[in-house]
């Protein structure tokens, strides 16, 4: 086994291992805490991959501010000393059925599709690095797909503000 | 294969000498803050450990080593051990791709910048960990602070740097200080700091907030929330987090130099002068370093000169100042960045 293997069964191992240590927890606390080394193993597969922009914007997005924001979230409505005696409800028919059908999909898409697969040689070298290939495509090709995406967290940010409002004035009345 | 083996050696050598320059700062810092915090009250400072009380870090180095390990029996345990290690580990990994001169960097990736970004923003989980593992309402609450600061300031701190990345066209930090050689008008230094001021304002603001510096050091206030997150924290692990927050500093300034102040690039006006009697070797090796570590000196006194004049900000007046303040002249900034970058003027 070369290298390049041991490093990618190194992350896949991680980011799996995590991940379910992360859904298993009855600690909300320690379910977001295994997020992250799942999420910065996650990265690292991107670094692997060629895609050093997109590890750093996984980092820098994930880790460092949804991941924040999720403990926030559970330290402000206390659920830090919450722990679930059930941590699945009523939905685990919904649940296996659900995974059933991602697993088929993806065994179906990787059958199907002809990517080289993480030991295939690098696609494409782009001079400048992966970052300017990124920008440019972003801001050429899919320059309005991109704009409209910034519209929908736009509108979600309204959204937000105005459910937040309305609670407040509720709750001062 | 030897030049592996050499390459691996260098690479090694660098890391440690990188390493020590961070852990070395540490003590220095100490020193100047107590000595300037001393001078800046009127009062003398640290004086009996030492000429000038320059040996009392390292006697405070041994106070904290030989106290008590103190572990409160509430504590969630896994997690209160890995709190100092994780606030400590992101501030040390920062100075990997820091350029200190022309040739002495550890790695120059060609997305240096955003590593700095990326690295920064994991330094609040030591502190938000510590907050909540304490299980103490003062150090919860001061985790609860570091969050929301966090997620504010760092909107800044990225935004704050896009006109750098116009102008320098380039994320790695070594580019950068090289886009900023020569001169205007044949004195002006072509630092970032010029086109850019805006811009470095900003970023100063949100690394003192990023630092968890007065007048942001809310999450440890100590006058309301007694120490904040190592509230429950003795010894050497709380030896930790005071070091992180210094590394922090000392990294913080480095980028800042970096990118607003060119770096290693001599200073303006005494740099040729100094430079044209030294012999050409000491002016492409050393000299670089030297200039580095004389700006960052100033940034890093600069920023003890702030703790000791400025008021702390209440809570609401951080978030106020981040989100009314802050981000909307960031944006604007990066719209005149833009705007400037099409005129040509620079």
């Amino acid at each position: 086994m070369g290298l390049e293997s041991i490093l990618f069964y190194y992350f896949a191992i991680v980011i799996v291992a995590t991940a379910a240590l992360a859904v298993s927890r009855r600690n909300p606390v320690y379910a977001v805490l295994f997020l992250l080394p799942c999420l910065v193993h996650i990265a690292g597969l991107w670094l692997f991959l060629g895609a050093e922009f997109l590890a750093a914007i996984q980092i820098i997005i994930y880790t460092g501010a949804i991941m924040v924001l999720y403990l926030f979230v559970i330290f402000i409505l206390d659920l830090g000393s919450f722990r679930t005696k059930r941590i699945i409800h009523q939905q685990k028919s919904l649940a296996i059925a659900g995974g059933l059908a991602l697993i088929v999909q993806l065994v179906v898409l990787t059958i199907a599709s002809t990517f080289p697969g993480p030991f295939g040689p690098p696609q494409e070298v782009v001079s400048g690095g992966n970052t300017q290939a990124v920008g440019g495509v972003l801001y050429t090709d899919f320059l309005f797909p991109f704009e409209l995406a910034s519209l929908v967290l736009l509108v979600a940010i309204f959204g937000a503000v105005v459910l937040a409002r309305k609670e407040s004035e509720e709750t001062s009345s | 294969m030897e030049n592996v083996w050499l390459y691996l050696l260098i690479l090694l050598l660098k890391m440690i000498g990188v390493i020590t320059f961070a852990l070395l700062g540490v003590p220095v810092m100490v020193w100047v803050e107590r000595k300037g915090s001393g001078h800046i009250q009127h009062r003398h400072g640290p004086l009996y450990v030492g000429p000038f009380g320059v040996m009392q870090p390292i006697a405070d180095a041994i106070k904290l080593f030989l106290k008590e390990d103190i572990t409160p029996a509430a504590v969630d345990r896994p997690l209160y051990f890995l709190a100092p290690i994780m606030a400590f580990v992101p501030a040390l990994l920062t100075f990997a791709v820091i350029p200190i001169g022309p040739h002495l960097q550890v790695a120059d990736i060609n997305i240096g910048l955003l590593f700095v970004m990326a690295i920064s923003s994991m330094g609040v989980y030591g502190l938000v960990m510590a907050g909540w593992s304490s299980n103490n309402k003062y150090a919860l609450l001061g985790g609860l602070r570091t969050a929301a600061q966090m997620i504010s300031y760092e909107l800044i701190l990225g935004l704050s740097v896009v006109g750098v990345l116009m102008y320098s066209g380039s994320l790695s930090l070594q580019e950068i200080v090289k886009a900023q050689e020569g001169v205007w008008l044949g004195f002006i230094p072509r630092w970032f700091v010029i086109p850019q001021f805006l811009g470095w304002v900003l970023f100063m603001v949100a690394a003192f907030a990023e630092t968890n510096r007065l007048p942001f050091d809310l999450p440890e206030a100590e006058t309301e929330l007694v120490a904040g997150y190592h509230i429950e924290y003795s010894s050497m692990k709380f030896a930790l987090f005071f070091m992180a927050e210094y590394v922090a500093m000392i990294s913080i300034s480095c980028v800042m130099v970096v990118l607003f102040f060119g770096g290693w690039l001599p200073l303006p006006v005494i740099g040729p002068i100094v430079e044209s009697i030294l012999p050409v070797f000491v002016v492409s090796y050393l000299m670089p370093v030297v200039w580095f570590l004389m700006k960052i000196g100033f940034f890093l006194f600069f920023m003890v000169w702030v703790r000791f004049t400025f008021p702390r900000l209440r809570y609401d007046q951080l978030m106020k100042l981040g989100w009314k303040v802050l981000l909307p002249l960031a944006i604007f900034n990066v719209f005149l960045s833009g705007i400037i970058r099409m005129a040509g003027l620079t």
